[in-house]
């Protein structure tokens, strides 16, 4: 069936709304004088299971439904929401955007369907995907699996979920789209503890939008459990970290954290337009070294960052950050391209109807260089080569940003010796792809686990890059 | 004062959650709803950005079938969406394991009087009241000093709700809360330092919130003193956080002594109940029952009566934080703290912060710290940090791009002092902390 259609018959229909009320909203919002003007429906429905301990501790499941109202005129927004899609509720809250806008011409709109774009995951709906027997017995059966794979393994810790996303999405001119978004993603985390009683974790995990076969193809949620123990085994054996600027290499994959911290925040149009962020006014000026190509690709089939459309309703498309070293433009909601006056490119996210939208990275990778990955390995004499990462955090102003090792090595005469502790690294954005010296060949995308947090906003993401050499960069062991 | 009939309308919701549940098989449940109504203004560049208008509303259901539990939430709290979300928890139910830790709380542990903690302090404030004090907050900001350049605004929250809890052991309450704030951040630039900071008030009552003006001159403040900072040397040397960020290092304390990583044994401090973790003079107490606090509540997020008491005395660790069923895996009873802890306080020293200067002498005031780092595991802890350098208890320049380093099992036996500059503005209430000595990576 028809994607605009079935979203339609989810969200509008059962709450005795069609198209004419929409219309009659969208009048009565556009009698004031708007730049951008939205209506958004949502219901999402969520479910996760999680294990610990050898059993299916819980599970739950969520459905939240509602619509949001926005209004924006030149810089300012007006923007209400309700959870019951009703509509003496929507009047309301279109009543009280409407305060923010100065009285206009009366306009009429006529509604007309969008819906000519690529699709980059299929409408299905992930929680139905699998019986519910069949879930437990997938958790129970890699709990069971990893637990065999050491002796040191303490506890088995899994969660599995599942999100199912129908929007709608009315705009000023009438236009209608829809986006039907299935997500679904599963952790493993595994504690192992010694003969001498020291412990450690190890973590992995993945996700698509999909539905639970993912995991099931190609045995890829052993593979988590495999990754996760052993992880958690070279952090048993880990000496401190060193403390100080040194040589780092990042492998490639979800290192690519780098990126979205170090750039892509920074990129985003919002910080731009106002002037806020270390790189603003700088396109068409160096921020990297010539080996560095950085874009922001929301249609990538099946990730975890992809979005057909974002919640603007623009297709999404991929953006050139930046090529060769050279700053080439940002990510752009509605709002911030026109006051920029560019085109929107497809990044206007929100987290839900009840938040505003705002520019934000969909996937954001750098793309493969020349360099053998092992060649990088060698040409450092003493350094640090950093495998995996947990979360990361940025300051777009002064540029500063970090993001954590969980899994890292000294490189020591060219060669990866000894696990170190995680540790936390940090740089200066505009300055640290200025220090890339070799891009491997091995360009790596992360395994959709994902999610950026701003303005109390949460939306997944997805992240990758090829291998890594920074020349130089601040680690903060605790070794000096 | 109380919204009786609201909470009332509220209660029934409630009431009919649990008699469905039982209806459909449940031998126990436990059900919770809240709505919450706000507004939030913010101003940039002395004119209005945004207004958000906030109505939210959610309930939430929790089966047992035997020792098996399954959950549920929606939005919608229709007669339909009451049935189809207990009938969705009771399906999850069916399929989970038997877990024979699950259950409700001991009936005895539940409360059964419920003094008014002076929590809930509607501010019927106009839009376009909130709009004015926005920008005279931003406008108080920008006017400080002529290095702020750029300003990313003022907002004014106001949020007020209600909270019914409610199970089938015949616990019913419900209550009204209110939440007010007002924040600020500029930019500043110097040469080519460009720096951002913020300053925020937060109350129950909008009557104790900071003026706007007060709100506005400190986030400019903060941001010119942070102009034309560098780095300092990689080195070990003393650490003061001051009291904002103070509470992260309590609330890593906390993590590790609450029940889940205990029984998970994901904690570096395992077994460490009536072991002396931090120095003779620290002393940390939970007072849920502060009259017009931010952390204040009679019961815990299952219903079980919260405690006025002892965490840490002389240093020592008195009592974990459990909930009910971390209480059962580890052969205990519950603190009263599922979902978490309610208005901590460190105990204050004599020093105040200019003291507490004075005591660090040479080393890092750290003012801001960044990214997670912490290893709740092992203990382990590298975060990215800004601040000033200090000598001889007086501060020379500001401080970027560097990061902080230790163990925090360390760190806590470290402790020099924790002055009298509490900052109330939070669940955990510290001074500043001052730790003997870590590690610091700059260049």
């Amino acid at each position: 069936m028809d994607t605009l259609l079935q979203v339609k018959q989810t969200l509008l229909a059962p709450n005795g709304l069609n198209e004419a009320h929409i219309e009659q909203l969208l009048h009565h919002l556009l009698s004031t004088d708007v730049d951008e003007a939205d209506l958004y429906f949502q219901s999402s429905h969520f479910e996760s299971w999680s294990m610990e301990g050898g059993i299916v501790k819980e599970g739950s499941h969520s459905i939240e439904q509602g619509a949001g109202v926005r209004a924006v005129s030149g810089e300012k927004t007006g923007f209400a929401y309700t959870d019951r899609i009703d509509m003496p509720l929507l009047l309301r809250a279109t009543d009280n955007v409407k305060a923010i806008t100065r009285q206009a011409q009366e306009r009429h709109i006529k509604i007309s369907d969008e819906g000519n774009w690529p699709r980059y995951y299929p409408s299905i709906n992930p929680l139905k995907s699998l019986a519910d027997q069949e879930k437990i017995d997938l958790l129970h059966r890699l709990d069971l699996e990893t637990r065999k794979l050491d002796p040191r393994i303490e506890d088995v810790m899994i969660s599995l979920v599942a999100a199912h996303d129908h929007v709608l999405i009315a705009n000023q001119q009438g236009k209608l789209s829809a986006d039907i978004r299935p997500l679904v993603r599963l952790n493993i985390t595994v504690v192992v503890v010694d003969a001498n009683g020291r412990r450690e974790r190890g973590s992995m995990g993945g996700g698509a939008r999909s539905d639970y076969h993912y995991f099931l193809a190609r045995n890829t949620a052993f593979d988590y459990g495999k990754e996760a123990v052993r992880q958690a085994l070279v952090n048993l054996e880990a000496e401190a970290a060193p403390a100080g600027t040194m040589t780092v290499v990042l492998g490639p994959g979800w290192p690519g954290i780098l990126l979205h911290e170090a750039i892509g925040h920074g990129l985003e149009g919002d910080f731009n337009r106002k002037g806020t962020s270390a790189f603003s006014s700088r396109v068409g000026e160096r921020v990297a070294s010539n080996l560095c190509t950085v874009v922001d690709d929301g249609t990538l089939s099946g990730r975890r960052g992809s979005l057909s459309i974002d919640d603007e309703g623009t297709p999404t498309q991929q953006t050139v950050l930046i090529e060769n070293g050279i700053l080439k433009g940002y990510l752009q909601d509605k709002l911030n391209a026109r006051l920029m006056g560019v085109a929107p490119s497809g990044n206007g996210r929100r987290e839900s109807y009840a938040h505003l939208p705002l520019p934000r990275m969909t996937n954001t990778y750098m793309l493969a260089g020349k360099d053998d990955p092992e060649e990088i390995v060698r040409s450092v004499k003493k350094g640090l080569y950093a495998k995996n990462f947990g979360g990361g955090q940025v300051d777009i102003t002064s540029g500063k940003f970090v993001f954590s090792a969980s899994e890292a090595y000294l490189i020591e005469n060219g060669r990866i010796t000894r696990p170190v502790k995680g540790a936390t690294l940090i740089g200066n954005g505009p300055e640290v792809l200025t220090k890339v010296t070799m891009v491997g060949n091995d360009l790596e995308l992360d395994s959709g686990v994902g999610t950026c947090g701003k303005d109390g906003q949460s939306v997944p993401v997805g992240v990758g890059q090829p291998t890594l050499k920074i020349e130089s960069i601040t680690v903060g062991g605790t070794q000096i | 004062m109380q919204n009786h009939e609201e909470i009332n309308r509220l209660k029934n919701i409630v009431h009919d959650l649990l008699t469905e549940a039982t209806k459909q098989g449940a031998s126990a449940a436990e059900a919770g709803l809240n709505i919450d109504d706000g507004m939030s203004v913010s101003a940039r560049l002395g004119t209005v950005e945004t207004i958000e208008y906030h109505c939210s509303q959610g309930l939430g259901v929790t089966v047992y079938f035997g020792k098996r539990k399954g959950s549920a939430s929606s939005t919608d709290l229709s007669p339909d969406s009451i049935r189809e979300t207990v009938q969705a928890a009771c399906t999850i139910a069916r399929f989970a394991s038997i877990d024979e830790y699950a259950g409700l709380p001991d009936a005895e542990e539940l409360a059964t009087e419920f003094p008014d903690l002076d929590i809930y302090h509607p501010w019927n404030i106009e839009t376009t009241e909130a709009i004015s004090q926005a920008i005279a907050c931003e406008q108080a900001a920008r006017s400080y000093h002529p290095d702020i350049t750029n300003s990313e605004g003022a907002t004014l929250n106001s949020h007020q709700g209600i909270r019914v809890l409610g199970n089938t052991l015949n616990f019913i309450h419900g209550y009204s809360s209110s939440r007010h704030s007002m924040s600020c951040s500029v930019l500043g630039q110097r040469g080519e330092s460009m720096q951002r900071d913020y300053w925020y008030s937060v109350a129950r009552d909008a009557s104790q919130l900071d003026s706007p003006e007060a709100i506005g001159q400190k986030a400019a403040e903060r941001t010119i003193k942070r102009l034309n900072g560098r780095q300092i040397n990689t080195c070990q040397c003393p650490v003061l956080y001051s009291a904002e960020v103070a509470s992260g290092l309590i609330s890593a304390f906390i993590g590790a002594i609450s029940g889940g990583n205990l029984y998970r044994k994901t904690s570096f401090l395992l077994d460490s109940l009536g072991q002396q973790i931090f120095p003779d003079f620290v002393n940390i107490h939970e007072q849920p029952l502060l009259k017009n606090a931010l952390g204040s509540s009679v019961y815990d997020a299952e219903g079980v009566t919260t405690q006025t008491r002892h965490i840490v005395q002389q240093g020592v660790i008195q009592g974990y934080v459990l909930g009910s069923y971390s209480a059962r895996k580890l052969g205990m009873r519950s603190t009263g703290n599922a979902g978490g802890v309610h208005n901590l306080t460190i105990n204050p020293g004599v020093n105040d912060f200019s003291a507490m200067l004075k005591l660090l002498n040479t080393g890092l005031l750290v003012t801001e710290l960044m990214g997670q780092g912490v290893n709740s595991v092992t203990g382990d802890y590298s975060r990215g940090a800004a601040g000033f350098w200090v000598e001889n208890g007086i501060i020379q320049y500001p401080v970027e791009e560097i990061t902080i380093a230790g163990n925090l099992k360390n760190m806590f036996k470290q402790i020099v002092a924790i002055g009298n500059d509490i900052d109330y503005r939070g669940n955990i209430r510290t001074g500043s902390i001052l730790i003997e000595q870590m590690s610091i990576a700059g260049s």
